[in-house]
């Protein structure tokens, strides 16, 4: 029997209410991701990205449908069991980076491995890789008000991957990045996925979406396309020179 | 290509071949290599207008060859050029045509030309990537050229999600 998917929503619905009005934000979702699978979650502003990975996380409750994470139903949870679920299996990145503010940098990036039982060494050479792969390494005992955004956004993403989770989860993971410190990022993402992670991240750079195997689109809080990224329809090229005629 | 030629040969006079080499020498390899052929083409042209000459320079073994040089027209045609802004992007998009005449035409439905040509920019931008990662740190021009087309790549997708919202 093949394992089962690491994610699989069954006719997944968010609604709010804003001042009694109910609000649909995610509409019937159905989305399946197997191990070691990465998928980018595109669409414009308000059209449920968010709330769809936020639901996956156990950060936002859904109103109707069936969340399954690596088997089990999840979407029935009480709040302990999500967080202690989290601590265990998922990696979560936030727009807005969550980093607990009395701890230097390396103590918030081994903080989630040592949760999980890891040994002080292992989190500490982890820890260690993560923050060198992000250019971060001279900053391991600052405190992250000392941080500049895109540092501190880099640490988060440092923190989540800590734990090696069964599940990563980001929502605009470069949202704060220069196009250096994205291409940092894009490398790691690159290298952990290489090495086995399963990746949903919600994102409208372009860059990070084209390194997905799958891109989901959404639009008024329903999937409007799911495929893999192929590859580009016309004859294969050496250089960029084709590159930057076509887009001249 | 008139006027990068018309740039190039204000520093030296030089023939068509290393004229060549200077552009990619220069623009490394995220610009399209322009052929020889092309650049003779270019040169006879700008020698009609008058912006250039040649002179035949004599070769032991082998047929003259032709060396260009600016005229002072040449040179005016230049720092015309140079002090004239650069005509920004046009939106005259094939895609954008495709997307509103399609439907109303019934040649194709707008959501899936949509998706189509996401999936298409998208695997633009990670030819590009991998470009990037392939070219050497060093080589800063071709790298910013390559910035460049992502970053108009992007562009392009911020504007089909805008379609994708308030097309009806």
């Amino acid at each position: 029997m093949s394992p089962p998917p690491i994610v699989n929503t069954v006719n997944l619905v968010r609604i709010y209410q804003d001042g009694g009005v109910p609000v649909p934000a995610v509409r019937g979702v159905d989305l399946k991701v197997e191990a070691g699978e990465f998928v980018a979650i595109m669409g414009p502003s308000g059209s449920g990205k968010s709330t769809l990975v936020h639901m996956l996380g156990g950060l936002d409750a859904r109103t109707s449908g069936e969340i399954w994470l690596d088997g089990s139903r999840v979407d029935t949870l009480s709040e302990s069991a999500w967080a202690l679920l989290r601590r265990r299996k998922i990696g979560f990145v936030f727009q807005f980076f969550n980093l607990v503010a009395n701890m230097t940098v390396a103590d918030n990036v081994e903080l989630p491995a040592l949760l999980a039982g890891a040994s002080p060494r292992e989190a500490r050479e982890r820890r260690e890789y993560l923050l060198g792969e992000l250019g971060l390494a001279d900053r391991a005992d600052a405190a992250p008000a000392q941080l500049a955004g895109g540092e501190q956004q880099r640490v988060a993403l440092a923190r989540a991957l800590a734990n090696r989770p069964s599940l990563l989860l980001a929502d605009e993971p470069t949202g704060n990045l220069d196009s250096r410190n994205t291409r940092d990022v894009l490398r790691l993402l690159g290298e952990v996925h290489r090495d086995g992670q399963t990746i949903i991240l919600v994102t409208h750079d372009a860059r990070v979406a084209s390194l997905a195997d799958r891109v989901v689109s959404l639009l008024d809080g329903q999937i409007v396309d799911d495929g893999a990224v192929g590859p580009v329809r016309r004859r294969p090229r050496a250089s960029a020179g084709d590159v930057v005629e076509l887009r001249s | 290509m008139r006027l990068s030629l018309l740039a190039l040969l204000a520093k030296e006079p030089a023939h068509g071949y290393e004229l060549k080499q200077a552009l990619e020498q220069i623009f490394g390899r995220a610009y399209p290599s322009p052929n020889i052929g092309q650049i003779y083409v270019t040169l006879g042209r700008l020698e009609k207008d008058g912006l250039v000459k040649a002179v035949d320079v004599e070769q032991s073994n082998r047929p003259n060859k032709k060396v260009y040089y600016l005229t002072a027209k040449g040179r005016e045609a230049l720092d015309a050029w140079a002090d004239e802004p650069t005509e920004g992007p046009r939106v005259r998009d094939e895609f954008f045509m495709k997307l509103v005449l399609a439907p109303m035409t019934g040649v194709a439905d707008r959501t899936a030309l949509i998706n189509r040509q996401r999936r298409h920019y998208l695997a633009l931008m990670r030819d590009l990537n991998e470009l990037a990662e392939r070219t050497d740190r060093g080589d800063r021009v071709a790298l910013l050229l390559i910035e460049g087309a992502m970053l108009h790549l992007q562009a392009d997708l911020d504007w089909l999600e805008r379609c994708q919202e308030d097309l009806p």
